[in-house]
Order: C-alpha cells, then structure tokens, then sequence
C-alpha cells in the first residue's frame, strides 16, 4: 500500500462526493444547498489541483485540467452566493441559487472525469 | 520551460497545501463561532466576511474587527488563527525563495534563457565549442566581422571570461559538455541560421563526438574539428568533416615553412595573421642544423615536415626510449650548457625549446643564446599563464598552436579560396615569394593585411553581371579602382584567378571578367568596403568603366536631350 496514492485517491474521491452533496436536492431551493458543503467543496478541490502539480505524465495533465475546470466552475459559484448574500438587493434569488447549483453541476461533471481518470490509470498500471 | 515550471510546481506543493488548509480551517472557525451585532443579537458570520477578514489577517494587513467588534471567543480564535496563518505564509514564501537560490534552479534558468536567445537569432551565425586560445581568438575576430557565434565550454570560468572580455557583439555562452547533443541542440544546432559547427575542444573524443553529432543532425553545415592525433584526423575526415586542423603538424608545417624558404613563410604569415613578422625578419639565415629539444609529440610533427625538407637535425630528449630508432640522438634534456655543446649548438641555425614544462623550455633557450646569439629560437609554451615571461623572452618564435589553428580556420572561414592560395603558391620558390612579399609590403607595410574574393554571379556581383548583360566588357582592374575617384587605384591587388576550375596566380589585371569567376584579392580591409560598392551598384561599375555617371532616370533623360 502506497501512502502518498491513499492520500491521493481520498480527496479526489472527497471532491467528488462533497461536490455531490452540494449539488443534490432542489435546484431552486436555498435550503436543499448548504453553504458549508460549498466551501468543503471548494476548500477540497483546491488541494486536489495543488496534489496534481508536478505530475508530467499525459494522464497527470488531463487530470490537472479537469481539477483546474472544476476549481473555475465552484470558485464562480461561490462568488455568485457571495454576491447574493451579502451585496444583492433583493437577496438570494431563485435564479441566483440555481445558477450556483448548476455551477457546481458542471463541477460535478469535471470530478467524474477526475475520478475516471484516476480509475484508469489504476487499472493501466497494475502493481 | 516545462522543466522550470514542473520543478516550481513540485516543490511548491507541500506549501500551498498547507497554506489552503490552515485559511480554510481559520475560515471556517470564524463561520462558526457566534458573534454579537452592535444592538448585542448573536450574529453569525458569513463566509464572505469571514474570507475577507481571515486574507487581510493573514497577510499581517488587520483593518480590525469587521463588521462588528469582536466577542471573547472570537478574539481567542483570531490569535490562533495569525500564528496559524503567518507561518504557513512564511513557509511558502521561504519554500520559493529557497528554490530560486538552489544552483539547479540557477543553471535551468540561465540553460533557459540562453536556448532562446540562440533560438531567436535570424542572422547567419557559428557554434563555437571551447572557448580556449583558439576559440576565444576566433570569437573575437568574427566578432570584428560583425559575424554572430554561440559558445559552449564545459568550464565555468571560460564562460565567465566571455562575459568579462571586450566583445564587440552580444555572444551567448553557455557552460554545458558539448559532446552531449542537448547541449549543442540548445546552443543552435539545428537552427536554419547556423552556418558551421567548430569543434575546438582539447579533448579528441569530445570533438569527435561534436563532428558527429553535427553531421548526423545538419549534413550540409561545414564542421571544423581539432585533433591531436592522426588515427582520430582519419576517423573525422571518413565521415565528411569539412576540415581538420592537427595544432602540432600545423605548427610544425609553419615552422618548417620558415627554415626551408622564408620568404614563403612571410607571405604565408602575412596573410593569415593578423600581426604579421616585419619583412627584415625574413633576412636570418635560417638553413642549416636545427637543434629539437624534447621529443614528444610536437617534436615528432616537426622531425616529420624538416626531415620531407632535408633539414639537418639533431634530436634531444631525456628519455632514451623515444630517442631509439634515430640517428643523430643526444639523450639529456637540454637545459645545460654541454648538452647543447654536444648536439653542435655553436654552428647550428636553429633550436627548438618544444618540451611539455614552460620553465625547461625557457631556460634551454637562454642558455643556448649565452652559446651561440645567432640561433634561430623557437620556444613552446604551454600554459597561458606565462604569457608575460614569453613575451620578454625574446624568442624569435613563441609556439602557440591556438593561435596558428585560429588563424587557419579564420583565413577557412574569410573565403575558401585562401587556403587554395596557400597550398598552390608551395610550388613557386622563394625568389617569387620575395617579389609576392614586396607587392605587399608595398600597400600594406605594418597593418593588417586582408583578402577577401569577388565572384561574379547574379549574387554576389549584380552590378558586373548588369554590365555583361549589355555586351561590356569588364576587366578586373577596373574593380580595384577607387569608386570616389577612377584615376585612384585601390590598396589591393589580385592574388588568385579561377574559372571553371582552371587556376591562375597573381593574373594579369586586364584579364576579361565572365559569369563564375572568382578572384582573390589581397590588400586593406578598406578597399574591400570600396570594391564592394563597385561589384553591387551599377552606377558606381558604369562610372568606373566609362567616367561619366549613368543616367537611367527618365527626368536625367529629357534634361539631356534639352
């Protein structure tokens, strides 16, 4: 057993589930979507991206791709909930909330890649 | 680039990974922990106050307790989190500051910086591997040329004096073993612009690998490697190595030159060196006995090119095993007074100091002038270091191979038909070398003597071509007039006539000029800049011929008409 891919593999793993439970429920509705789980989500694929660093392998490179997309994808979305809470007038609206779900639907989709990646080159590279 | 990149990236890891966790723990501490409003409600707060308050904290910035004044706990909190925060900033910034003053990091940047500088040349230039005697003279001569080249040399100091000395041009060095073919590949190899790979290392199998590398990756591009040994010079010459200069059969050809006929070796000198020998030095008698000290492989090039001269020598050297299937052996090295009277030192013409120590070398000579003042001195030095006491030695010839091979590869590179030059005029003898010498001295007298070629083609010379087109007839003196003043010739003279292979020495100045002629020419470097003009601007060719300035122009026309 490899330490360092345990490690690895957990918060790949990690970035995917919290960003699946952050995207499940409602998509209009403010109380299906919690705003810790955005933040863990985000917190989480941030390190992701930094354990992808370094890697020069084809395999590394998409993976750093994929992590860099869903890093962009969950930033925007916490941007929007930041502009929605604290500096819109009218508050969280309903467009605003879905917005960010979809956001971080699109994330989602990102860190499926990631995990297939990380799937196949586990099953390329049999040791 | 890559390499730099994924370096930093790696190493950055650790520290940013850090740097993340300890803001988002601090992030969410602030989140959680309650808070009061200024009407003392229990206030939560939000993450973007949070984020806001945790970078300005973090960063040592601290606007204070935003947006409302802080409770107990909160406090508490903020004094474990600026702990927490600076040193993780501390950290990564300590990590990259550590990584950019790491040597490997230094040497990526500067191998970095270097590859593009080469990769962003557009004009014509040389790769130049070792940057000793030989190399730093030719880099320096292209230099004055206004000639680009590219420098590699394993030793880091020899870079470092690259930068130091006074080059007229911007020439990028880099310190890398040139037998490896990244390096080469880095310094230009393969780029469209380079036009030749010199291979000047003193070390046979790096230069060898060189020649190799290059005709494996650019066939076409002209090679020159040195070599010091004759097994190697075969080995180079098998795969089309475009020249080969051996630094001691190079020496011992000059030299020989100057014992069996030198008025030979003064034209030769004269047109290869910059700092060419005044004529009255030709007038020593210089045949007779030639004494050679020290028997390695200097000694052993020179007793090759005299003994093909019938030159009488006589041979010293201190180990008995060298000396064994010669006649006219003496062992001893040299540096005392009866070995020397031995080896005839008072009626000889000439000795040789060519052992490997600079200090034996100096005093043989000494002593053997105190014997006979007449002698002829010839004396090898081996490390640049001693240059100053060389110079006071007053030797007639100071043997410093570097500088001969420069030269060669220089007159090479200056214009391929020189050393044709050189090799045809061996066939005359010195009576034609003397009147060759004066004709020289004539125009040239201390300075430096060029010579460059002319060829007619589109080309090179479209202002000839122009002018046969219209059934002129050219003739060769009229290139060497002055393009200011026709009645004033210019300080040159022709020294070479080709045409379809057929060779003609020192031609007849009316000779009719044809499409693929090529002359050499001989004479200051200004009146190349002169001829120049002539061969390129018609109007200045037409002026020449006729004396009166060509008018094409269709006002100049109708003005002359009225």
């Amino acid at each position: 057993m490899n330490r360092e891919k345990v490690i690895f593999a957990f918060f790949i793993v990690l970035a995917l589930t919290l960003n699946f439970g952050f995207f499940l429920g409602d998509i209009e509705n403010p109380a299906h979507h919690n705003v810790f789980e955005l933040f863990a989500a985000v917190v989480v694929s941030m390190i992701c991206t930094v354990l992808k660093f370094g890697d020069r392998t084809h395999i590394g490179a998409l993976m750093l791709a994929t992590s860099l997309v869903a890093d962009l994808q969950l930033v925007v979305a916490a941007m929007i909930w930041g502009y929605g809470a604290q500096l819109s007038d009218n508050g969280m609206t309903t467009e605003m909330i879905s917005s960010v779900v979809s956001l971080s639907g699109g994330a989602l989709l990102a860190n499926i890649v990631s995990v297939i990646l990380l799937m196949v080159e586990t099953i390329v590279v049999r040791r | 680039m890559n390499d730099i990149l994924y370096l930093m990236l790696r190493r950055l890891r650790q520290p940013l990974i850090t740097l993340i966790v300890i803001y988002s723990v601090a992030v969410v501490g602030f989140v959680l922990i309650p808070g009061q409003d200024d009407q003392g409600n229990v206030w939560h707060m939000d993450f973007f106050h949070a984020i806001y308050f945790v970078s300005f904290m973090g960063s040592t910035i601290g606007f204070g307790e935003i947006p409302y004044a802080f409770t107990s706990a909160q406090r508490a909190w903020t004094l474990v989190s600026i702990y927490g925060t600076v040193i993780a900033w501390l950290y990564s910034i300590g990590s990259l500051l550590a990584l950019f003053q790491e040597p490997v990091f230094g040497r990526m940047l500067r191998r970095r910086s270097f590859a593009n500088e080469v990769k962003n040349f557009n004009e014509p230039f040389y790769l130049i591997c070792g940057y000793g005697i030989t190399g730093g003279a030719i880099v320096n001569k292209l230099c004055k040329r206004g000639i680009r080249s590219v420098v590699i040399d394993i030793d880091q100091e020899r870079i470092d004096r690259l930068e130091m000395d006074d080059l007229a041009l911007r020439v990028p060095g880099l310190t890398a073993d040139a037998s490896l073919p990244e390096a080469l590949d880095h310094a230009g190899l393969q780029h469209p612009c380079c036009v030749g790979v010199l291979a000047l290392t003193n070390n046979d199998n790096v230069n060898l690998s060189i020649a190799i590398a290059s005709k494996l990756l650019a066939p076409d591009r002209v090679v020159v490697s040195r070599t010091e040994s004759a097994v190697n010079a075969r080995n180079l010459e098998s795969f089309g190595t475009d020249h080969i200069v051996d630094p001691f059969r190079a020496y011992a050809q000059y030299l020989s030159l100057a014992a069996h006929s030198p008025y030979m070796h003064l034209v030769y000198d004269w047109l290869l060196n910059p700092y060419h020998r005044p004529l009255s030095s030709a007038y020593k008698k210089t045949s007779g006995r030639w004494i050679i000290c020290g028997f390695g492989r200097f000694g052993k090039a020179l007793y090759q090119e005299f003994i093909e001269h019938d030159v009488e020598l006589v041979l010293l050297d201190d180990d008995a095993t060298q000396l064994a299937d010669f006649d006219n052996a003496i062992i001893g090295l040299g540096t005392e007074a009866s070995t020397l009277m031995q080896a005839g030192v008072r009626d000889a013409v000439g000795l040789i100091a060519g052992t490997d120590n600079d200090a034996d070398n100096l005093s043989i000579i000494m002593t053997a002038r105190e014997l006979n003042p007449k002698l002829v001195t010839v004396v090898r030095q081996n490390l640049n270091t001693n240059k100053l006491v060389y110079k006071n030695s007053k030797a007639d010839f100071i043997m410093e191979p570097g500088r001969i091979i420069a030269n060669r590869i220089l007159a090479k590179l200056k214009t391929p038909l020189l050393p044709v030059f050189i090799e045809q005029m061996q066939q005359y003898d010195d009576v034609w070398a003397h009147t060759l010498l004066n004709r020289m001295s004539s125009i040239a007298n201390t300075s430096e003597l060029d010579s460059w070629s002319v060829q007619v083609s589109r080309e090179k010379s479209p202002a000839i071509m122009a002018l046969l087109d219209e059934d002129e007839q050219v003739k060769l003196n009229k290139l060497m007039k002055d393009p200011r003043c026709r009645t004033e010739s210019l300080p040159c003279f022709p020294l070479m006539f080709r045409r379809n292979g057929d060779l003609e020495l020192l031609p007849g100045e009316l000779s009719l000029l044809q499409e693929g002629d090529e002359i050499l020419f001989c004479g200051l470097a200004a009146a190349q800049d002169q001829m120049e003009w002539s061969v390129n601007n018609y109007n200045i060719l037409y002026y020449l011929m006729t004396g009166e300035e060509p008018s094409h122009n269709l006002l100049a026309k109708i003005l002359k008409k009225i």
